[in-house]
């Protein structure tokens, strides 16, 4: 292939675009959408996944102890929550390590709670962890009526609401991005149907200058390539800038939620999205090509 | 150069277009085909260029079965080939130059080998001056010669021309036929599809007459006179 026949399918798949330029518009902003819809949808169910398994790893229940205790009721205490059904571990955490452990999960802000030290408000606590994640709100339930027991505190729900939302984001995800998918396959193939249509006659010129079917339809595969990689780009710009503006302002809002920051991460999603777009066009033009345009 | 063997073609909605023809054509010759609306010529000019397969019986281009040949083996047969119609066949966008050049852009040309050969061919058929006009621009002869120079850009072995003059005036349709009777004495071929009696009878080359689907008359330097 010489860089003239090059020249030439750019040069004939560009003139197709513009002179279908509402349809390639048209099929541009679906791809978007359902790029967009792909992207967001990954992304926060890769957010969710990321919490969720950081929350769980932490799921503990934490007893908090009434103010005074004799070192001698601690010890019954303890021996008392490990023979709670379902419990595995437990550990206590003085006044002091409760309060050093807020101010690291602060990070730099944490001058915020100087001055604390002299009168610490955090009670003293025992940390529980049971065996199976399951089991927490039962055994919570019967910590809470041990004497000497102030406060039991666990990840009441949260775990579980993740979870669900994951499982409804991830349907409802899929189900979209292939309706929408399948839109903008559907409006690709008719914009490359209506190049084709509009070239019928040059088509059959081809034909009979003895053009191989590969320099028939390459600008017309190449038309709807240039389509996906556009509306792909654009998405993934959009993807990509969206993402990194929410990351600094969760970071400095909620400092303590951790969100998916993993450049590789990003860069296989982003990249699986222009992929998808690609395709998309690819897939558009095959099609329409396939019925319209039998050479 | 061209060999129909007891050629027959039938079309799906049932008109034989052909019956039991055979032709010898060898190369270097000017061969015209006469014969009424309906009689098969356009069908036999089809199954050269293999824009339609035979129901029965073998066609031969150049030494290639062409019945046999193979789908995607077929746009190098159809680059041996220049063909000219009635109609011109001219892509309206593209002027005098980029008509003649797509041809060899279709091959793969490059644009230097472009560049110097359609002016050679231009100047072939006398249009140097109007490389840069659009076709509308163009009258009817000016039009046919830009369709012959691409037909023969390519150096096909065989022009087959269908009513090349059928949308020309008499003194246009002789000079274009000049131009291919120069063609022809450059040792390509050509089969020419005509009802312009006058040139045949005037040109003495070989005649086919055809009626209803058969060949019914062959002869070297003949006549147009068919009885219709």
């Amino acid at each position: 292939m010489s860089l003239n026949t090059l020249r030439y399918y750019f040069r004939e798949a560009a003139t197709s675009i513009v002179r279908n330029s509402w349809l390639s518009i048209a099929s541009v902003g679906t791809i978007i959408i359902s790029l967009l819809i792909l992207g967001g949808s990954l992304l926060l169910v890769l957010n969710v996944r990321h919490i969720t398994s950081t929350v769980e790893s932490s799921l503990e229940i934490t007893v908090f102890l009434a103010d005074g205790l004799e070192q001698e009721h601690l010890d019954r205490l303890e021996e008392e929550i490990k023979f709670v059904p379902g419990v595995a571990r437990v550990q206590f955490v003085t006044k002091e390590q409760a309060l050093e452990e807020l101010k690291e999960s602060f990070g730099e802000r944490a001058d915020v709670l100087s001055g604390l030290e002299e009168d610490n408000p955090l009670p003293n606590s025992y940390r529980v962890k049971t065996r199976e994640a399951r089991m927490v709100p039962d055994a919570a339930q019967q910590l809470a009526e041990l004497d000497g027991v102030e406060q039991v505190r666990y990840g009441q729900g949260v775990v579980e609401k993740l979870l669900a939302l994951t499982h409804w984001v991830r349907i409802w995800g899929t189900v979209l991005l292939v309706v929408l998918g399948a839109a903008a396959v559907f409006l690709i193939a008719t914009t490359i149907r209506m190049s084709v249509f509009a070239r019928r006659r040059e088509i059959g010129i081809m034909k009979m200058l003895g053009a191989t079917n590969l320099f028939v339809r390459m600008p017309f595969m190449l038309e709807g390539m240039i389509i996906g990689l556009v509306g792909g780009l654009v998405a993934v710009l959009i993807i990509n800038f969206g993402y990194l503006s929410l990351l600094n302002k969760v970071i400095i809002t909620l400092p303590f939620i951790q969100l998916v920051d993993d450049p590789v991460t990003l860069y296989r999603v982003l990249g699986g999205m222009l992929g998808l777009g690609f395709g998309i066009g690819a897939a558009g033009s095959a099609i329409s090509l396939h019925r319209f345009l039998r050479v | 150069m061209i060999q129909l063997y007891n050629v027959s073609k039938i079309y799906a909605n049932g008109v034989k277009a052909l019956n039991d023809i055979n032709l010898h054509i060898r190369k270097g010759e000017f061969v015209f085909l006469v014969g009424p609306s309906g009689a098969g010529k356009s069908t036999l000019t089809k199954l050269i260029c293999r824009e339609e397969l035979p129901s029965r019986g073998q066609v031969m281009i150049n030494g290639r079965n062409v019945v046999r040949m193979k789908n995607r083996e077929v746009p190098y047969l159809r680059r041996k080939i220049g063909m000219v119609f009635q109609d011109f066949r001219l892509i309206p966008g593209k002027t005098v130059f980029e008509n003649v050049a797509f041809a060899l852009e279709i091959t793969g040309a490059s644009t230097k080998e472009i560049k110097r050969v359609v002016p050679t061919v231009l100047r072939m058929v006398g249009l140097e001056k109007k490389a840069d006009m659009l076709p509308a621009h163009l009258s009817g002869g000016e039009q046919q010669r830009t369709a012959v120079a691409r037909a023969i850009v390519n150096n096909p072995v065989l022009i087959l021309a269908d009513e090349p003059t059928g949308n020309l005036d008499p003194e246009t349709s002789w000079e274009l036929m000049k131009l291919f009777l120069d063609i022809n004495r450059r040792g390509t071929t050509i089969l020419m599809a005509t009802h312009a009696w006058d040139i045949v009878d005037a040109m003495k080359k070989r005649v086919v007459a055809m009626s209803h689907g058969l060949i019914v008359r062959d002869e070297e330097s003949g006549g147009y006179g068919y009885e219709s």
